[in-house]
């Protein structure tokens, strides 16, 4: 296969950081979590009630 | 004060966040793994090499996806915007950010395989030529100053009304930019009509396609969890000060209790339950570091609050 | 429009009493203009080939540097608070402090002109393309500058953020203007009045852009 380093280089520049950036966001997203009450995370209920009162 | 044994905090009434995910979010993370092991599959065995470029062509799977969808992002960004302004919407705030933060990653990945790309066919890293890079260079330039600029704001309706002119005028300067390079280089290395010619095989399309869907996907997927993640953070802002206060006195009355019923124990830990609660602690009993740092001071100010 | 004149003499008289951009951003530009001579070796010829574009860089920092000051004179004395009090249309205070900086950056790239015809032995082949279009480009420059300018007021770390956001939104006008005076001053083979009626749409575009835009901004200031 011709020019497999530059191939190498740009798939694994696109899912390299897409994974790190998905990995950061999934860290940071569990910590912050913590800190807010399950029932201001409206994703995790089925009360769709809640969509209403940020808008 | 008497050397007591410094008692251990009990557990902290927080569990361990849920994080970001849900069911339906934790499907479609599959499907976009699944999504990327197929398209890799489809672009370097099942799919030729073109005749001009050899192997190289297969970037296109990643780069062309990217750079489309890169524009959904900073549109977000700009929606949500116009929705700040007009209806003062916080909600559309989050969206705008996690918008803008998608279109920065896509769009220094576009940047990313370009370059790549541009090495071997064009023989040059950088082309300043051409008028979809420097499109490119210029939003991602922008939209990183909007998210810094984000970070030197503290009030969050300054801030949403605030960046969202920063994120308007550059979305004003797209088409500017655009042209402008165009008339100034008069040229562009691109490929100006490869996708509808009919010159592409209809599995080099059909791979294509799919890479669209799969980097759309991760778009979502992505989307998903930095507007939760956003939303959070504006809940914690928002609701962590009055939570930090009533778990503060809740703490605060049981150590009492507790100190009444065992007057030789330190009532030094009083200050420990919310530690994590970074710096709203500042409003309720002076800092985390003073409060353990100077008891009584702590206990103190505690009471008053 | 009394207003706007009012509000733009204001700044030019506090800048006459003070002197603060004649007497540090105007030796700052031709400072720079001097390092550009020396980084280029003093090769006359690469002077005179590049002077549009140094001397257009150049007029960027320096918008930076001017328009720094058009905000520190309002946030020195919260007196955009004072602004506001007012009564002034939010629209117009922004057309009158864009004037001021556009008259003082006006003032530095004539001092400039003069500088790059000496040092760089650059010659003026077109004298009223090379004034309609430093005009042009100067409104956008100033306007598009002070509607970031107080975008970034207040914050504590607005010397670094503003280059940062005005820079990126100039790079058109840059292009623009360093094709228009590749024409005036006869360093390239281009059509500089297509670019100047480009500057011009700039300099409309941002001029409304930043009326529209300051009400919100100084609502919150």
């Amino acid at each position: 296969m011709s020019h497999l380093g530059y191939l190498i280089a740009g798939w694994g520049l696109v899912l390299g950081s897409i994974s790190a950036y998905a990995a950061s966001l999934l860290r940071r997203g569990r910590v912050i979590s913590a800190q807010v009450s399950a029932d201001r995370q409206r994703w995790m209920t089925t009360d769709e009630s809640a969509a209403e009162d940020d808008a | 004060m008497p050397t007591t044994t410094v008692r251990q905090p009990e557990a902290p009434a927080i569990e361990p966040g849920s994080g970001t995910g849900s069911p339906k979010t934790r499907i479609l993370g599959i499907a976009c793994l699944v999504g990327v092991v197929v398209l890799f599959v489809f672009a370097f065995f099942l799919t030729e090499e073109d005749q001009v470029q050899g192997d190289v062509v297969r970037m296109i799977y990643v780069h062309v996806p990217v750079a489309i969808i890169e524009y959904f992002g900073f549109g977000i960004a700009a929606v949500g915007s116009v929705m700040v302004l007009w209806r003062g919407s916080m909600w559309w705030d989050t969206a705008a950010v996690a918008g803008a933060e998608l279109g920065l990653l896509y769009s220094g990945l576009m940047i990313g395989t370009g370059v790549i790309w541009g090495r071997p066919t064009w023989n040059t890293w950088w082309e300043w030529g051409d008028a979809r890079l420097m499109t490119s260079l210029m939003l991602f330039l922008v939209y990183l100053g909007y998210l810094a600029y984000r970070r030197t704001v503290p009030d969050a309706e300054t801030r949403a009304r605030r960046s969202a002119v920063i994120a308007l005028v550059g979305i004003i300067n797209v088409p500017i930019v655009n042209r402008s390079v165009e008339w100034w280089a008069n040229q562009t290395l691109h490929q100006q009509s490869s996708l509808s010619d009919g010159r592409l095989e209809d599995l080099t399309l059909f791979t294509l396609a799919m890479g669209f869907v799969v980097f759309g996907m991760i778009f979502v997927w992505l989307l998903i969890h930095r507007f939760r993640f956003g939303w959070l953070e504006r809940q914690a802002e928002m609701h962590g000060l009055e939570a930090a206060l009533a778990e503060r006195r809740a703490q605060r009355d049981a150590d009492i209790d507790e100190s009444l019923a065992h007057p030789g124990v330190s009532e030094g830990d009083d200050m420990r339950g919310g530690d994590d609660m970074g710096g709203s602690d500042d409003m309720a009993a002076g800092s985390g570091d003073v409060g353990e740092a100077a008891d009584g001071a702590g206990q103190q100010s505690g009471d008053q609050a | 429009m009394h207003e706007i004149v009012a509000v733009a003499t204001k700044d030019l008289r506090i800048e006459w009493r003070s002197k603060v951009v004649a007497s540090q951003v105007l030796p700052f530009a031709v400072i720079v203009l001097v390092l550009f001579g020396l980084a280029l070796d003093a090769d006359r010829g690469t002077l005179r080939t590049f002077t549009p574009g140094l001397f257009w860089v150049t007029v960027l920092f320096v918008a930076i540097l001017a328009i720094q000051r058009s905000v520190a004179v309002e946030t020195a004395s919260s007196a955009f608070e004072a602004l506001r009090l007012s009564g002034a249309a939010g629209w117009k205070v922004f057309l009158g402090k864009a004037m001021a900086v556009a008259a003082q950056l006006a003032a530095i790239e004539v001092v400039m002109l003069l500088g790059v015809i000496i040092l760089y032995r650059t010659s003026v082949a077109d004298p009223m393309l090379v004034v309609i279009s430093a005009v042009a480009a100067t409104i956008a420059i100033s306007t598009a500058g002070s509607l970031y300018g107080v975008l970034a007021v207040g914050m504590g770390v607005r010397d670094t953020i503003l280059p940062m956001l005005l820079l990126p939104i100039l790079a058109p006008v840059l292009v623009a203007a360093t094709r228009a005076f590749d024409d005036a001053l006869n360093t390239a083979a281009v059509n500089g009045w297509t670019w100047t009626v480009m500057l011009a749409c700039f300099a409309v575009l941002y001029a409304i852009i930043g009326s529209v835009a300051y009400a919100v901004v100084l609502e919150d200031t």
